[in-house]
């Protein structure tokens, strides 16, 4: 964390007598006026993004980037990158599907094997990253790698394909896949069982931050690690426990998607890293650690999954996307610069 | 000074101990006492191993010679916590505070109070918030908002957050790096009617310091220290501020300040005179295990 940030951050709450520039401070706010600018333009730009049968598809969308992005944002506000994240959904994903489809694994077994080894790769990259002193970005950028690598060699060899077929037909499957995978119809529009798992997500992720002492630690070893040290933090737990929170909200949303398409791709989820990334920026966090909010995260995601098929639904060639969401990234950071700068000025 | 809370066995004593970090010898043959309701003062310039002493009192590092006792007994504190749980807090050089955390918050990090029970366990929010906004007032400070963040606050209120924080959770000895080093002299004069208040409050108080004329009048024991030994431990009976002031600067540096004062200034200048008595009156013990300080 530089000294500007400090400083411009610490001198906001002067301002913050007041209600309505306090609730301008809070770390969400550009996020919330983002998506609801979004949400407006799309709503009059085109006609079916406002409709129920719209709102499923982009709250879909949003809600698997949602999820990550909320954990993500966790880590950030803890000071560590997580570069695997995105790989890790689809790895999550493989695990079930070759266990169950090549092994013969039952189902439930299959999930919980997948959701342990999420959670010891998770806790391995917290390790070395404590251990080693290194930055979560090297480490995590191997981790990244080796599964990406596995993802594919391992999925080839023993299928001899790049995806995993049959899962529908594996025993017990539709006793887990409502879990994941379920939807219901409302009006014209499907809705995923996803979005709640998304909004739950959001919802403990907010209390754990406001309310918890692991909310209290997360912030500490964000903001200034050796004075955490100092006071008795522990800061091992609570920056493994947050890669390993990482992980376990990568295997969920890889069972997410596991369950909804009943198939999964070697490549599944690479690339998405810088994405949850995105949305936890975009929703206020401090790429320096020690600020940001779950909520914030939760919005970022909104708009990405808002814009994803809002171009879509505008006709408009898709590749646009990584512009806009580029953009979006750097106006987010300039916003974030400007607030915090005015903030410091304003007293 | 408080008198009902002296006891007469000291809370922790060191008896010879040093510190090697690898090849460098950081520490050696250091003796000294803390007492409940008395301020140790630890004096040293840059680099005299001031932080290394300390860092083995407050268990963040374990030393590599000689003996501490608690209440008598032989002890090793195997981290931070350990010497916090035997009632020995901290302040470093850098506050251990989280500047963008609150007030509160930073009050009770790492100790912080909960209610509830399993999965439902949280944070107490309303009276840590009362807490830590009585215990400051307690200490003289008053703070409209303990919701702000701690980095608002000036480098002296931050210390005394810091010290009404170890006062709160009940340390017996309170261990202050260096506190009023960053201070203006208004700032330094509230840290050390802090640690005055501390002290008076039964607290034995370790107060590390390279400035004699803060050290003085707080203290009750001296500890000097001159690159990584000891130059004496002095009740405050057995030595004036005079007296400390010039084994501070170093005697022979002090003479050959004088003489090179004298060609500039001429020999009846004032500044000169006390010079030259100051070096007088250096014990002769101290002057001769002097070791010339390191230019820093
Ligand atoms: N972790 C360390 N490793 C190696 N040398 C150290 C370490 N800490 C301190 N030292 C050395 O020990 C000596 C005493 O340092 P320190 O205790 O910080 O002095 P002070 O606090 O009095 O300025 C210095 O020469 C310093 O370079
Ligand atoms: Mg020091």
């Amino acid at each position: 964390m530089t000294t500007t940030d400090i400083v411009t951050i610490a001198t906001r709450p002067r301002m913050e007598r007041q209600p309505i520039r306090r609730l301008l401070a809070r770390p969400e706010m550009g996020a919330l006026v983002a998506a609801l600018a979004v949400m407006i333009f799309f709503s009059v730009y085109t006609s079916n993004f406002m409709t129920l049968a719209g709102a499923g598809v982009w709250l879909e969308s949003a809600s698997t980037f949602g999820i990550m992005a909320v954990a993500v944002a966790l880590l950030m506000i803890g000071g560590e990158f997580d570069l695997s994240a995105g790989v890790m959904t689809g790895f999550t994903a493989l695990i079930v599907g070759v266990l169950t489809t090549n092994y013969g694994l039952n189902i439930w077994v299959a999930v919980v094997v997948s959701l342990a080894v999420a959670l010891g790769v998770g806790a391995l990259n917290g390790f070395i990253v404590m251990r080693t002193g290194l930055p979560s970005f090297i480490v995590t950028l191997g981790t990244f790698f080796v599964l990406a690598g596995i993802d594919l060699a391992v999925t080839k060899l023993i299928t001899g394909q790049v995806s995993i077929q049959g899962m529908a037909k594996v025993p017990f499957y539709d006793t887990i896949q409502p879990l994941f995978g379920a939807s219901i119809r409302i009006g014209g529009g499907v809705f995923y069982v996803s979005v709640l798992w998304w909004f739950l997500v959001t919802a403990i992720a907010t209390w754990v931050l406001l309310r918890a002492r692991a909310g209290n630690w997360i912030f500490a070893v964000g903001g200034a690690l050796n004075s955490s040290r100092q006071v008795g933090v522990p800061i091992m737990k609570t920056k493994v426990g947050l890669f390993m929170t990482t992980a376990g909200a990568a295997w969920l949303v890889g069972m997410i998607s596991l369950f909804r398409t009943s198939t999964v791709q070697a490549n599944t989820g690479v690339g998405q890293e810088f994405i949850y990334i995105i949305c936890a920026v975009v929703g206020g966090c401090l790429l320096t650690g020690g600020f940001g909010s779950a909520i914030g995260a939760a919005l970022g995601a909104l708009i990405y999954g808002m814009v994803f098929q809002g171009i879509t639904f505008a006709q408009w060639d898709t590749n646009w996307l990584r512009t806009f969401l580029g953009a979006m990234l750097l106006l987010a950071v300039l916003l974030n610069h400007w607030v915090r700068t005015r903030a410091g000025g304003g007293r | 000074m408080s008198q009902i809370t002296k006891t007469h066995d000291p809370i922790v004593a060191v008896k010879n101990i040093g510190k090697r970090y690898g090849a460098i010898n950081a520490l050696a043959g250091v003796t000294t006492e803390v007492r409940a309701g008395e301020v140790t003062c630890v004096l040293g310039d840059n680099g005299a191993g001031k932080s290394t002493f300390i860092k083995m009192l407050a268990g963040a590092h374990t030393p590599s010679e000689g003996e501490m006792l608690l209440d008598g007994e032989p002890v090793t504190f195997s981290s931070p916590r350990a010497a916090l749980d035997a009632g020995i807090a901290t302040v470093y050089q850098d506050l251990a505070v989280v500047p963008l955390m609150p007030v509160w918050r930073n009050f009770f990090l790492g100790s912080e109070l909960t209610k509830g029970a399993g999965p439902f366990r949280r944070l107490d929010v309303k009276r840590m918030k009362t807490i830590t906004y009585t215990e400051l007032d307690n200490m003289g400070i008053d703070l409209r908002d303990v919701d702000q963040p701690i980095g608002t606050l000036s480098g002296g209120e931050r210390q005394c957050v810091a010290i009404a924080r170890a006062v709160y959770f009940g340390a017996r000895v309170l261990i202050l790096d260096e506190p009023t080093a960053a201070l203006g002299v208004k700032q330094s004069g509230v840290v050390l009617r802090y640690i005055a208040r501390a002290r008076d409050r039964g607290l034995g108080v370790v107060f590390i310091t390279h400035n004699p004329h803060h050290a003085y009048p707080v203290g009750d024991r001296f500890l000097l220290l001159n690159r990584g030994t000891s130059l004496g431990d002095y009740a405050k009976a057995d030595i004036t501020l005079g007296e400390l002031t010039s084994l501070m600067a170093g005697g022979a540096e002090l003479d050959s300040l004088a003489h090179e004062l004298e060609r500039s200034m001429g020999a009846d200048s004032p500044v000169v005179k006390e010079l030259e008595r100051e070096a007088e009156a250096l014990p002769e013990a101290a002057r001769e295990e002097l070791v010339p300080p390191t230019a820093s």
